[in-house]
């Protein structure tokens, strides 16, 4: 007996050492595998994608501005960010605004060639709703209990946010709607409280205002990337006009980084420094500048579907797996009954025997 | 011890005044002129630029195609005018209301207080006939307005034609966030006058109009159009409002910048603009063109109908079409197309007009001279007056020494008396108060005794009147006996001075044209006039310099600036039409001209009269 058992021990270990080696082994070949294709995959560390797009200027002869938002926003939603997952705050409507020849409509090409508005863009923050108290309150998460969670950004720390900022800007500053400015500090502060409240993985910053480089100087918080259309004592400029709207219809950054964004598409693997090479000097006139030093990744390899894509936990390989012999299934089993009314009749044969054998007298004891 | 506390270094100073005063006065009044003359020296003025971020640029893409059809409208207008021997008020109702606009008239009439010559009208009755389009998807608060006079005989069927036809094409675009007001109004500014009051409900006229049924909302801008032939060489641009007003500058830039955009010739006061502004012609073209600017403010007088919206806040301006003899022709879809453009742009607007200066000088279309630039011409010129008040002051409180007479004499110095300075201001202001009101009370009995026409006799009361006030000192001297001594005068005269100092300040911020030509004459007067000074050719000197012959040179010079030279008897003849329409515009309209001059700079010349006939 003894022997039985300590033979079925040494055989329960081994097939459970057998077992643990194999699967160890597979899964470290399967990662190699992947580290091998798609190595930058999951490099980054992030798990989700969000986007807050501004545009801080009203009035009809600032249309670029919310062509330049929609811009963006339409490429990121393209590159797989949901609505959910955006916060857009247009200061104005341009498209139903009284001058607009073509109503419903906001167009970044002249000539009308691309629509950005569309009929599927969700502004989350519109109007008089853009201020700089509310864009700071989506920003450190502050909002009171009622806001919808449309309006918020529910970042954790493993969301990589894109944050695009676009209006009227001067030397530290961005102006709001006419009436208020937000300062390169307060936007630094901002960003600090999100470090400190574990609101983001990476953050990249765009901004296409003029002197718009002024406004990431005072960043210092870790793994901020930023871009800007313009350095310091430098204009933003606008791109084209249209005639038959009258107004000019995109900044010359955006426009080139709308030109640029439009080539990537989700598994694309160009990285930053391809986008710090958008718009230079000979077709802005301004010199974009960006900013890396807080950033803990090296440029080069962050790509730009981080920021502006979603991600996806897609394996792509290019090997074809040959499945092998195909595993026969055995027709399923289906019991077999006698028929309905062979048993009625067995049962009624098997009563009116009892009762013959053991006469009618026991009938009286049954009922 | 400080500068003035001092009363060594005071008397010192004060010594220096008395000493260098006459050369001071003759230096500033120099500086005056020659820095109002550097006015039109090109270097000198700042080019115009757009002020308004709203109106931007003059990127539009104008696309009025119908400017044929346009002509042919003003033809049937012209043919209907002529059938209704006035405003053919159906047709025009019927031809706005198949444009698709809402359409309402205003009946007018008004008595004027007499016959004007120069239109040949009295008992003037009309109807205004315009018609809003309202905009597609705006609320009805803020409106446009284009306006074309419809005037008898054959001028301005084209402007009335121009407007349907843009009346028609602004109808199919849904781009307006404005309402737009067509008017064509008759009667030109009598018609116009009736329609604002009836639109923003003031009766300051005394002028009698139906209410209007229908409103668009404040208007923010206006341009008056007025085309008469079917192709022009160039476009005039009229500014000049009542009193002096101008539109803001941003309308001009407008303005020359579509000129430009779309190569049609612009001018102003009916002048080029010149490129060599440092060769002498350059420079008088200029000089030219700003005193052209500088006598149409001074005459206080609206130059187009846009001149009656300034008052109400609205910049307002008139776009002129003109054929002379050049070669390249511009026609009615190009004009169409250069109005279609300016309203676009004025539609873009948020706010009025307000970012561009109200007070400028226009040396040429492209360049101006504002407020900050002007103002110290006059300044040096009002420097003189307080100067001369210094003086005089100075020269009170220290009687001159007198040897012979003790305590008695100095007191009796001392106190001129109230009275002898008071009677001549308050009979000069009784004169004033009869130039103002006799002309017009008994044109009637000057009819009936002589055999005059009623304007005839009202432009010649008032220059009797004006010659009355001339023998007023040998008069008044018979009533005051012996109160003329040597203070009383210098009192008088250091009222009188101040007293001009105040008036011409005030006139120049208002209308800085009137104040300096007004100070031009009569600083000199103030400056010098004393008993003492040789009579008769003072009195010679004075009189040349009083307002009326101010006002009779400044129409010849005015016809010399704009070519037209005139002979003697037709200049006096006009002469006399400026001072009747002058009367009439104050009463039709509100202008201050006449009562400013009547009232207030002729009582003040006629101070200096009296003092120089002292005795």
């Amino acid at each position: 007996m003894i022997l039985s058992t300590t033979l079925e021990f040494c055989i329960f270990i081994y097939l459970l050492i057998f077992s643990f080696s194999y699967f160890t082994l597979h899964s470290c070949c399967l990662l190699y595998l992947c580290f091998d294709n798609a190595g930058q995959f999951f490099s980054s560390g992030h798990t989700n994608n969000w986007a807050v797009l501004v545009c801080t200027s009203r009035f009809w002869f600032n249309y670029r501005h919310v062509a330049n938002t929609l811009s963006v926003y339409r490429s990121v939603k393209r590159l797989g960010i949901p609505d959910s997952h955006i916060v857009l705050m247009l200061a104005d409507d341009m498209a139903c605004n009284h001058r607009n020849p073509k109503p419903a409509t906001v167009f970044s090409h002249k000539n009308m060639e691309l629509n950005v508005y569309g009929d599927d863009v969700e502004v989350d923050y519109r109007g008089y709703e853009v201020t700089v108290e509310n864009f700071l309150r989506v920003l450190t998460g502050r909002l009171p209990p009622s806001t919808p969670r449309s309006k918020r950004l529910l970042s954790d720390d493993r969301s990589n946010i894109l944050i695009y900022l676009t209006g009227h800007g001067g030397n530290g500053f961005l102006k709001f709607q006419d009436s208020e400015e937000i300062s390169n500090v307060e936007l630094a502060d901002a960003f600090e409280q999100m470090w400190q409240k574990r609101r983001y993985n990476e953050l990249l910053f765009i901004i296409d205002t003029c002197q718009g480089a002024s406004m990431y100087e005072r960043f210092y918080s870790p793994n901020l990337m930023a871009l800007a259309s313009s350095q310091v004592g430098e204009d933003s400029l606008s791109h084209q006009p249209d005639l038959a709207i009258g107004v000019h219809l995109m900044d010359r950054y955006t426009f080139y980084l709308l030109e640029f964004l439009e080539d990537i598409h989700p598994a694309s693997k160009t990285n930053m420094n391809d986008l710090f090479k958008v718009c230079p000097k000979s077709q802005c006139v301004s010199t974009p500048g960006h900013r890396t030093d807080l950033f803990l990744r090296d440029p080069g390899s962050v790509l730009i579907t981080d920021f502006f894509g979603s991600v996806r936990k897609v394996e792509i390989t290019m090997e074809t797996i040959n499945l092998t012999d195909p595993i026969k299934q055995k027709p399923k089993q289906k019991d077999w009954h006698p028929p309905d009314g062979f048993i009625l009749g067995l049962w009624t044969l098997i009563l009116l025997v009892f009762f013959k054998l053991y006469g009618m007298k026991h009938l009286k004891h049954i009922f | 011890m400080g500068l003035l506390s001092d009363p060594n270094r005071r008397r010192a100073l004060i010594s220096l005044l008395t000493r260098l005063n006459s050369p001071i006065c003759v230096v500033c009044y120099m500086a005056g002129v020659a820095w109002f003359m550097g006015l039109a020296f090109e270097p000198f003025t700042l080019r115009t630029y757009m002020s308004e971020n709203a109106m931007g640029s003059t990127m539009v893409e104008e696309r009025f195609p119908a400017g044929e059809r346009a002509l042919t409208t003003g033809r049937e207008f012209s043919a209907h005018k002529k059938k209704a021997g006035g405003m053919p008020v159906d047709w025009l109702v019927k031809t706005m209301q198949a444009r698709g606009l809402e359409v309402f008239t205003q009946r007018f009439s008004r008595k004027l207080p007499f016959p004007d010559e120069n239109k040949e009208r009295y008992m003037v009755k009309g109807t205004n006939v315009y018609g809003i389009l309202r905009a597609p998807r705006a609320p009805r608060t803020e409106a446009l307005v284009l306006s074309a006079p419809c005037t008898p005989g054959d001028s301005n069927n084209q402007a009335v034609g121009l407007l349907l036809g843009l009346a028609q094409y602004f109808r199919n675009q849904i781009y307006w966030a404005k309402d737009i007001i067509f008017l064509v109004n008759e009667h030109d500014l009598i018609g116009m006058q009736a329609w604002l009051e009836g639109y923003h409900h003031t009766n300051t006229t005394g002028m009698d109009w139906s209410p209007l049924q229908g409103r668009g909302g404040s208007i923010q801008a206006a341009l008056s159009l007025e085309l008469s032939s079917d192709v022009i060489t160039s476009m005039d641009l009229v500014l000049e409002g009542l009193n002096g007003q101008l539109p803001n500058l941003d309308l001009a830039n407008l303005f020359y910048a579509f000129c430009q955009k779309i190569g049609v010739l612009c001018t102003i006061q009916g002048k080029l603009q010149r490129n060599d502004w440092d060769s002498v012609s350059g420079y008088s073209h200029s000089v030219q063109t700003m005193m052209l600017m500088v006598m149409k403010q001074a005459s206080g007088r609206p130059w187009g109908d846009h001149g009656l919206f300034l008052r109400y806040h609205i910049e307002a301006a008139s776009i002129k079409g003109i054929n002379s003899f050049r070669q390249y022709k511009t026609d009615v879809t190009t004009i169409g197309r250069l109005l279609e453009g300016m309203y676009r742009k004025l539609n873009n607007l948020l706010e009025r007009l307000h970012q561009s200066y109200f007070f400028y000088l226009m040396p040429s279309l492209s360049h101006f001279v504002s407020i900050g630039y002007y103002m110290p011409a006059f300044g040096l010129l009002a420097v003189i007056l307080l100067l001369r008040a210094l003086d005089l002051w100075v020269q009170l409180a220290t009687p001159p020494p007198r040897t012979e007479d003790g305590i008695t004499d100095k007191e009796q110095v001392s106190s001129p008396g109230v009275l002898s300075v008071l009677t001549p201001l308050v009979i000069s202001h009784l004169t004033g108060v009869a130039l103002y009101t006799l002309p017009i009370q008994f044109q009637e009995m000057a009819v009936e005794q002589f055999p005059v026409s009623e304007t005839e006799a009202v432009v010649l009361t008032a220059i009797g009147v004006y010659t009355a006030g001339l023998a007023l000192p040998h008069n008044t001297h018979r009533l005051l006996s012996g109160e003329g001594t040597e203070q009383g005068w210098r009192v008088l005269k250091l009222v009188a001075v101040l007293y001009l100092a105040v008036l011409l300040g005030c006139t120049a911020l208002i209308n800085f044209s009137l104040g300096f030509i007004l100070a031009l004459t009569l600083v000199p007067v103030a400056a010098f006039v004393t008993p003492h000074v040789p009579k008769v050719l003072s009195a010679f000197i004075l009189v040349i310099l009083s307002p009326a012959c101010t006002l009779l040179f400044s129409v010849f010079f005015f016809q010399e600036l704009q070519e037209l030279p005139v002979s003697f008897q037709e200049g006096w003849l006009l002469y006399l039409s400026v001072i009747s329409q002058g009367i009439l515009d104050h009463f039709l309209y509100g202008s201050l001209v006449y009562p400013l001059i009547a009232l207030l700079v002729y009582p003040c010349w006629l101070l200096f009269w009296n003092i120089l006939f002292w005795k």
